[in-house]
């Protein structure tokens, strides 16, 4: 019986060897795949170890980690709720993380490179000190103004967006998105209650979680004219210059005519520039349009920031939240020759014009800080997690120069005039010039209109304190004077909480 | 801690040498071994405490003397009884244990209030309870050596235990499953708070039937047969016992409900069956038996299901467990992932997260004590397990009695068996059963059964190194004379 025994012991050791080579193929070759795996809980209970840093708004925490005593040791929450949700984001445990949450996430964590120092003196220390800070440039009242004035908007719209920087520096003052969300049951610790409520509003048909303030391009409208208005002063056009409107005009090549929003705008045979940009008129601008060519519009909107598609809103050096790239479209027929109905209709910001609010609110504090365009940002400043030190201080920059001085400042008489004396009246601030332009733009055959307004606010002085972009997503009759409202609004706010400059 | 166990063994102990050149006892060099099992357990289970507590409390060493108060008395009651049984036996066993007990511990300081954690009684917890019924599983064992001075002892019980075995083995797939059954498998047997894994000690009772069966029929099963592609194939007629035993295992896997059993059962049973008949068909015919088996009731699972559902669901898992990590993936998922985090080194005793993976004091321990000693520590253990079935063939080979033969190589080969069976299962090897790992699981039915393994190991080990006195019969202790043993057919080879 000895040969079988030995032959016994032969087999249990090629079964041993088998169990070692699937341990090493385990715990050697896919080690570092399941350390890292999704669903490895300690990747989370790590996270959850160390207290996650602030974001904070004008001193005060809007997201903040709170202690527990359960196994993940702290509890995101988010006092802001809705107000805040689209710029803050959300920090799940197991779903994706966006917003200032993820951009910001290895110096919120703690785990940043640039937090190395502190790392080391936790080590002697013993103490465990967190993740740093992250302090946001927007302003509590413009931003609170924003949400609510979108949430009560007069014009019954669901959806839509609000965006304001300070034109000098680039800084966000105000972004809101409606419909928002409440970035609170997502962050729940019960992780199914926390999948169930996000597959909710992933599912919701109004799209809550989309920040439309950055990501959602529309037909601009009227908004558009600012655009071609530089383009024409820079090819010897002036505000003063009468060019050919009336009450409908039919391009070259198509029956579809043009018409105003309404009879009693430009049924003369020719308006002045500035007159054509008070009262929003249309078939002026068209004929403008095609009379410029398609090169020099889409020149003039690429010098504005259109059809950049790699710009994010956060720090001023890399990351951030992803901006949508606003377009001007096709002009041209099938054949390569401009289109002149293709042009005419896009020079009044229809067609294949699409812009974001982020685009809108550029242009006017472009125009409004003298045709310097600065970059826009959200992070002002990272802060250590003991608050001593500081990491990061934005050093606000200029983006582009899409207008000279002297254009910028005719378009800025044109646009105080449409606040003064044209469709934008609601927006007047006493005490300030305000200037903007409002935008109507169709959304569909059968659909209401989007309402627009793009306009800035600056003192006595003439220094630019603020500029704004409103949007209303399928508003009807009224929209762009809502817009126009909401936009002073806003504006008054920023200029409160700076102290009435 | 194996490496240093190896060049304890004699080099004269393979049992065809000449008796009187096993005479050395080597219970010293059991003993130095012992004290460096336990020197390893306390270091764990310091190091342990410095990293989940941050401090090595003045009591740390208290689990750990008692476990090796125990295991010395046992090195006692061997030096005493069985003076020639295998040196590494009991050191490697011990260590196991101690590593099993630390871990179990460790994982209740994981499992305790921050509070409370430097205040753990020593009797409390899992890890406690394992303290106990380690205690009781020694004083088992040593009561087994006490009673048993002769393994051949056992085969007057041979009936007795096989018709007991059978017993043990049904009684838990026809209790209702209120009182059989735990985590989806109908292994147990339950009464009040309290809960027995008869399977554990069926597996014992059952190969001491199988040992003495086999010895009297080894002569008809070997030399009756036909010859077919030039294997021995057996008779029809002497293919019952075979076929009744495949049938029997098959039923646990369907009743059951636990691949696992079965595998073990049947697996055991051809294993002791190829070493009597020294035919290699009964290996063939058993393997395809069973793999037929095995597919068979994965067929039937994914078309008629009823009984057979539970194993096809274990096969899917096992084919694809990252299909549902969150359900019925999730606790394979959650032991890869977990063995995955150890990698080669682990996180360190004390700085896992064992609460992490379900049933990581039973069937998952392996996984849970991977995570925090790495590939080589697991290596170690699987090694030391090695070790122990090694040493058990070794004694095998060397008894002089072919009952003996088959009962140390059956019980040392089910031993090692039950380690892939467990260890495949939770690495993904094989289909995942609810398998304890051996010395190392919590539960008092496995480490007792398992602890009564290695007496019989044990002893039988001693008896084949116990020096003979020629011409006359082997030196046997004042136990039981087995000259009268009722119809035992049992071999004495004398030089």
């Amino acid at each position: 019986m000895n040969a079988p025994l030995r032959r016994v012991g032969v087999v249990v050791m090629i079964l041993f060897g088998l169990l070692f080579a699937n341990l090493n193929w385990i715990q050697a070759y896919k080690a570092d795949e399941y350390r890292n795996s999704d669903y490895n809980g300690r990747v989370q209970v790590a996270e959850y170890e160390r207290k996650r840093g602030n974001i904070e708004v004008g001193g005060t925490a809007y997201a903040l980690s709170k202690e527990t005593g359960g196994k993940l040791k702290f509890q995101r929450s988010y006092p802001g709720g809705e107000m805040y949700a689209h710029v803050l984001g959300y920090k799940p445990v197991n779903n994706a993380d966006i917003g200032i949450e993820q951009v910001e996430n290895d110096f919120l964590a703690g785990t940043s490179d640039q937090l190395i120092g502190d790392r080391v003196k936790d080590m002697f220390t013993g103490n465990k000190t967190g993740g740093g800070n992250v302090l946001l440039t927007l302003s509590k009242r413009a931003q609170e103004t924003a949400y609510k004035q979108l949430q009560d908007n007069q014009v019954g719209a669901t959806r839509g967006a609000a965006i304001a920087i300070d034109p000098r520096t680039g800084a966000v003052q105000a972004l809101v998105s409606m419909p928002s969300f409440d970035p609170n049951p997502l962050v729940s610790h019960d992780t199914a209650a926390a999948s169930k409520a996000f597959n909710k509003l992933e599912q919701d048909p109004e799209r809550p979680l989309a920040n439309r303030a950055l990501s959602e391009t529309l037909p601009p409208g009227s908004t558009f004219k600012i655009v071609v208005a530089a383009a024409a002063l820079e090819n010897g056009v002036s505000k003063e210059t009468r060019i050919p409107a009336g009450s409908s005009w039919t391009p070259p090549t198509s029956g579809q005519p043009i018409r105003n929003a309404a009879a009693s705008i430009c049924p003369e045979s020719q308006v002045t520039l500035m007159d054509a940009v008070t009262e929003s008129c249309n078939t002026g601008f068209a004929q403008l349009g095609v009379r410029l060519g398609a090169d020099k519009l889409k020149e003039k909107a690429r010098q504005f920031g259109f059809e950049q598609d790699d710009l994010t809103v956060g720090q001023l050096n890399e990351g951030g939240l992803p901006v949508a790239a606003s377009r001007t479209g096709e002009m041209t027929a099938p054949g390569g020759s401009t289109d002149p109905a293709a042009l005419a209709q896009s020079s009044i910001g229809q067609r294949d014009v699409r812009m974001t609010p982020l685009q809108g609110a550029l242009i006017a504090a472009s125009v409004a800080n003298g045709g310097s365009q600065m970059r826009p940002y959200l992070v002002k400043q990272l802060l250590a997690p003991d608050r001593t030190t500081s990491y990061y201080t934005a050093k606000p920059r200029e983006l582009r120069r899409p207008v000279s001085g002297e254009v910028a400042s005719d378009l800025q008489d044109m646009m105080e005039s449409v606040v003064k004396n044209g469709t934008g009246r609601k927006a007047a601030i006493s005490g300030y010039t305000v200037g903007g332009k409002t935008g109507t733009a169709q959304s569909g055959p059968d659909t209401p209109d989007h309402g627009w307004f793009i306009g800035y606010v600056m003192d006595k002085n003439g220094t630019p304190i603020s500029a704004v972009c409103v949007e209303l997503e399928r508003a009807g009759s009224g929209g762009s004077a809502e817009a126009a409202r909401i936009a002073g609004r806003i504006m008054a706010a920023v200029i409160a909480d700076s102290g009435g400059r | 801690m194996t490496a240093a166990a190896v060049p304890a063994t004699s080099p004269a102990s393979t049992g065809e040498q000449p008796g009187v050149r096993l005479a050395r006892s080597r219970r010293n060099a059991e003993l130095s071994l012992l004290l460096l099992a336990m020197v390893l357990v306390a270091a764990y289970s310091a190091t342990v405490e410095a990293t989940a507590l941050d401090t090595v409390t003045p009591d740390f060493w208290i689990p750990t003397a008692a476990l090796g108060l125990v295991f010395l008395g046992l090195h006692l009651v061997i030096r005493w009884l069985a003076p020639f049984a295998d040196p590494a036996l009991l050191p490697a066993v011990a260590l196991l244990n101690g590593i099993g007990v630390g871990f179990l511990r460790r994982y209740d300081l994981a499992q305790a209030a921050p509070a409370d954690r430097e205040h753990l009684a020593i009797f409390a917890g899992t890890g406690g309870r394992q303290l106990a019924w380690t205690l009781a599983a020694v004083m088992l064992a040593a009561g087994l050596l006490v009673i048993m001075r002769d393994h051949r002892s056992l085969s007057r019980y041979a009936y007795t235990l096989g018709l007991a075995g059978i017993v043990l083995v049904m009684i838990p797939a026809v209790l209702p499953a209120r009182f059989s059954e735990i985590n989806n498998a109908k292994l147990w047997i339950r009464i009040g708070g309290f809960s027995i894994q008869p399977g554990e000690f069926a597996k014992l009772a059952l190969l001491t039937f199988f040992a003495y069966y086999l010895v009297r029929k080894r002569e008809v099963l070997s030399l009756a047969s036909r010859r077919v592609l030039g294997i021995d194939f057996p008779r029809g007629r002497d293919l019952g016992p075979v076929l009744v035993v495949w049938i029997i295992s098959l039923l646990v896997l369907v009743f059951e409900k636990d691949l696992g059993t079965s595998l073990l059962y049947f697996g055991m049973f051809v294993v002791t069956l190829y070493i009597a008949t020294e035919r290699v068909s009964w290996l063939l015919i058993g393997l395809i038996l069973f793999f037929g088996g095995a597919y068979l009731a994965y067929v039937l699972g994914s078309t008629v299901g009823g009984p057979f559902a539970n194993f096809y669901l274990r096969a899917e898992i096992w084919l694809d467990p990252f299909g549902d990590p969150y359900d019925k993936g999730y606790q394979l998922v959650q032991g890869l992932l977990t063995l995955g985090t150890g990698g080669l080194f682990g996180a360190g005793p004390g700085g896992g997260q064992p609460t992490l993976l379900p049933e990581v004091q039973t069937d998952f321990i392996f996984a849970g004590i991977g995570e925090e000693i790495g590939l080589f520590g697991l290596s170690a253990l699987l090694v030391v397990y090695l070790l122990i079935v090694e040493r058990g063939l070794r004694a095998a080979l060397a008894v002089r009695d072919s009952f003996g033969k088959l009962l140390a190589g059956g019980l040392a080969f089910t031993l090692g068996l039950q380690v892939f069976v467990i260890v495949g299962g939770i690495s993904k090897l094989i289909p995942l059963t609810g398998q304890t790992t051996p010395f190392l699981s919590a539960g008092g039915s496995s480490l007792m059964a398992n602890w009564l393994l290695i007496a019989v190991l044990l002893r039988v080990s001693d008896g084949a190194r116990r020096p003979v006195t020629p011409g006359g019969p082997a030196v046997r202790p004042s136990g039981g004379p087995p000259e009268q043993l009722h119809g035992a057919p049992t071999e004495v080879i004398r030089p």
